[in-house]
């Protein structure tokens, strides 16, 4: 008697078909054929209703999912790549990555993130399903929290930036000031500070010894003036002659 | 001080001489050409009408500029002594010139070495990557910018904030900031080292400070004229606009800056002069550094416009660039589809087919005129405009760094003769003690200047800069430079005059150079004075704040000066003048009651002067 290898996740309907022996070989083929087609009915519902069931999940405005909005003219210009699928296989494989550092687990695949409503801005829709509740979707918060932890990982996949890989709903974190420990404007100032002090102090001492050594000239050329009695004037009024203020011509000041 | 050519005056002491001709008209040119030259001429070029403004220019140059600075440069060579003494010296009754000259530099060493502080503090944080002007700060908790930078720009944020810390208003003081009092002391200490030999080191440092700026001013003129939208500023700033001749206004505005531009009346020419030989032709001098600041100021105005129409072309393909990614956004447009070029067509497409969707984006009108117009002079174009510029252009540190270079040099220069208008007179009057050096005298006067000076480092500090600017740097320079030129022409003698002419330059002074001293420009003169007055009573006196909980910030707030600010403000212009009625006062008092004046032949009598024999030379 053929019997038919029912799987065994089929439904009960399926498994009640085993046809009792003694019945007509007519009646058993019948049976066969039947169970066949329902199979095959029931498969072919099961491959056509998961993409469409994975398509109610994944809806514009659903409560789980995404917007994505990439600009890779902007950011790449003459280097730009084309959007195919190929990429969006990358896409849905880098989201899977990213649920699964935030997880850490090892269970999310590529099917787990569907993505639709793909338009050539290139902007689209995904959402991530839970791998052991195919109809459940992960949520949103938890989505943000496991894009924006691997979010430079994803950016860097496609060599975008925060800018032109945007996750609507999603900010990126601030990008920390870099904070030396002096400020810069410090230092600069100190050497300028610094060789402008060390400079007047050497013009003070310079033009302080140079005075001193004046004066010691003066000092001594003021022992031999004393010494000869008759001598020119060098600087100011030599008190040993007379002078004629008669030659001055220092009147030109206006008289009142 | 150099031994080498000592010059006697009657009293025996020596006075110093500059090592060489390059050295004095550096320092001369050095002093004539300053900030205005760069930040307020191209502005003036721009809002009145660009290549029409020329002619008033120079006209204002060639009738009122050049024979004020021949006047000055010549009776500070003849006469040998700083303003006060010169002015004494041409008649006891206007001394009073003198001191009105001394105080009104006195004034103006406080305010530009401020100024000339900032441009340090700028050029010292030049030096970091990023700039620290083209990124907002932080928040404390690091969730988000700075409000107030995301309200205005962060280039309006670190100069407000970060650089002035600036108060709402008038009222408050604030604290001083102390960053601002470190640069500060840095610019006085290295006007300081310039100054403390005299004119030695004024002289070694005019040739770094006064050639430098066009050094830079070059550089960035080939570097402008490669970036985009540079030809546009330019045809902007050139387009000659006949219509604007018509507005009275164009010519107050042309000589009132000529005047400010040559820096006559501040008295630091008369001393730079003063130290010269009396057989040097001075005419020359004269129309040479005339000549040169007048080109300085159109050579500026080039890279100056070349750079303003960059950041007008920048401003415009950013304002552009908002709209194009608000569009691809709205209606899913390829990336990169709409561009600049064809922006046009896809506004009027879209618009077309979708008018509702289109308005509700609210796009910005992106105008490159609207951009061109936004014109600004003095410290907003220097720290706010030219910096924004500076971070679009590819190595923007370095671009930063030579241009508050340049504005150091420029600023610094032009102090060597604001202080020398100080030090100068204080020498000739012989105030200074005898026991004192002169670099503990500079020192001292130095140190007075800073420690009043820190009034401005309060968080209120610019706005009483701004004062100080409009109510010393304007008025009583029209009026003293109007007595002087009364006092030369009428009171000296214009005969006199051009025998002391001859007497440096080997010729008498023609016909063209008369009829100005004795009409054109004291008319001149006395019409800007009056016009000048004129339109400042009628504009009230109010002043922009920087308030962040204003209702339309970032838009400054006008505020109306508080009363006692507005008696602060008419007593700076008028003390510093007082002093030209008060002294001639004095003297006339001094005189009816039969004692002599200060002259010191008639005071001390030397048993052996006969003065039978004082021969009278025609001067």
């Amino acid at each position: 008697m053929p019997s038919l290898t029912v799987p065994p996740g089929a439904p009960p309907i399926l498994q009640s078909l085993t046809v009792p022996p003694g019945a007509p070989p007519i009646l058993q083929s019948l049976a066969v054929t039947l169970e066949r087609m329902l199979v095959r009915i029931l498969v072919l519902l099961y491959l056509a209703g998961a993409p469409a069931l994975a398509q109610t999940l994944c809806q514009p405005n659903a409560s789980n999912g995404y917007r994505v909005r990439i600009s890779i003219k902007t950011a790449l210009g003459n280097q730009a790549y084309e959007w195919n699928e190929n990429e969006m296989f990358l896409f849905r494989a880098t989201m899977a990555f990213a649920m699964r550092r935030y997880y850490k687990t090892e269970t999310y695949n590529v099917d787990n993130i569907i993505v639709c409503n793909q338009t050539r801005r290139v902007s689209f829709w995904f959402v991530v399903i839970s791998p052991e509740n195919p109809t459940m979707l992960i949520p949103k918060a938890d989505v943000e929290k496991a894009v924006s932890m691997s979010r430079h990982r994803i950016n860097n996949a496609f060599l975008l930036t925060d800018r032109t890989l945007e996750f609507l709903g999603i900010y990126p974190t601030l990008a920390e000031p870099v904070n030396p420990d002096t400020p810069p404007w410090l230092i600069v100032f100190g050497v300028v500070i610094g060789a402008v002090f060390a400079g007047i102090i050497a013009l003070l001492v310079s033009s302080l010894l140079q005075k001193r050594r004046k004066e010691k000239g003066m000092m001594e050329d003021g022992q031999d003036e004393e010494d000869r009695q008759m001598k020119g004037v060098e600087n100011g009024i030599n008190l040993d002659g007379i002078y004629n203020r008669g030659f001055t011509d220092d009147d030109r000041f206006t008289k009142l | 001080m150099p031994e080498e050519g000592m010059e006697d005056n009657k009293e025996g002491e020596e006075r110093p001489k500059w090592n060489n001709k390059a050295e004095y008209l550096l320092t001369c040119i050095g002093f004539a050409v300053g900030l205005g030259n760069v930040w307020r001429f191209p502005y003036l070029c721009q809002i009145y009408g660009g290549g029409a403004f020329l002619i008033p220019y120079l006209i204002a140059l060639v009738f009122q500029g050049l024979p004020l600075l021949y006047l000055e440069l010549a009776i500070g060579q003849r006469l040998r002594m700083g303003s006060i003494g010169v002015w004494n010296s041409i008649s006891p009754y206007l001394g009073g010139v003198g001191v009105a000259s001394m105080l009104v530099s006195f004034c103006v060493s406080l305010f530009y070495n401020t100024i000339v502080a900032w441009v340090l503090w700028y050029l010292f944080n030049s030096f970091q990557e990023p700039l620290p002007w083209s990124q907002c700060p932080l928040n404390h908790n690091n969730t988000g910018y700075v409000e107030e930078c995301v309200e205005s720009t962060p280039v309006n944020y670190f100069w407000y904030r970060q650089t002035l810390n600036i108060t709402p208003n008038m009222e408050t003081s604030g604290s001083l900031q102390w960053w601002m009092v470190v640069s500060l002391a840095t610019a006085w200490s290295i006007v300081y080292i310039c100054f403390v030999r005299g004119i030695e080191t004024i002289g070694k440092a005019v040739y770094v400070t006064a050639t430098f700026p066009y050094l830079v001013l070059t550089i960035f003129l080939v570097r402008a004229l490669t970036l985009p939208g540079a030809y546009e500023g330019l045809i902007y700033l050139f387009t000659p606009d006949w219509e604007i001749l018509k507005n009275p206004q164009v010519w107050l505005d042309a000589a009132t800056q000529i005047f400010f531009s040559l820096s006559v009346a501040f008295g630091g020419l008369i001393s730079f002069s003063s130290y010269n030989s009396q057989k040097n032709n001075c005419e020359k001098d004269a129309v040479l550094v005339g000549v040169i600041n007048s080109a300085t100021s159109i050579y500026a105005s080039i890279p100056i416009f070349a750079i303003l129409g960059f950041k007008a072309h920048t401003n415009y393909v950013t304002c552009l660039n908002g709209n194009i990614l608000a569009l691809t956004n709205e209606f899913d447009i390829s990336d990169m589809n709409i561009t600049v070029e064809n922006y046009e067509q896809w506004f009027d497409s879209l618009n077309g087919t979708h008018p509702s969707r289109v308005s509700d984006l609210k796009l910005k009108t992106c105008d490159l005129q609207t951009f061109l117009d936004q014109s600004a002079s003095g410290t907003g174009l220097a720290f706010i405009v030219f910096t924004e510029a500076v971070i679009s252009m590819p190595g923007s540190q370095v671009w930063a760094v030579l241009f508050f270079i340049m504005l150091f040099s420029l600023g610094l220069s032009s102090m060597f003769g604001n202080l020398e208008g100080i030090l100068t007179p204080l020498h000739d009057l012989k105030l200074v003690p005898k026991w004192m050096p002169n670099e503990l005298f500079t020192a001292i006067i130095c140190l007075l200047l800073f420690l009043m000076a820190l009034i401005f480092c309060l968080g209120s500090g610019n706005y009483w800069l701004e004062i100080f600017n409009s109510y010393v740097g304007s008025v009583p320079f029209l009026i003293i430079a109007f007595f002087e030129i009364i006092a030369v022409a009428y009171i000296y003698g214009i005969g006199r005059f051009s025998d002391d002419l001859e007497f440096m330059t080997g010729h008498r002074p023609n016909i063209f150079w008369k009829v100005c001293w004795l009409v054109i420009s004291p008319l001149m003169l006395f019409v800007v004075l009056v016009a000048y007055v004129a339109v400042q009573a009628q504009t009230p006196p109010t002043y922009a704040a920087w308030n962040p909980d204003y209702v339309n910030f970032p838009n400054t707030e006008v505020l109306p000066y508080p009363d006692w600010v507005f008696a602060i403000c008419v007593l700076l212009s008028s003390v510093p003048v007082i002093s030209i009625p008060l002294v001639a006062i004095y003297r006339l008092i001094c005189c009816m009651s039969g004692r002599h004046s200060k002259d010191s032949l008639h005071n001390n009598p030397n048993p052996y002067a006969n003065e039978d024999y004082v021969v009278e030379l025609l001067l």
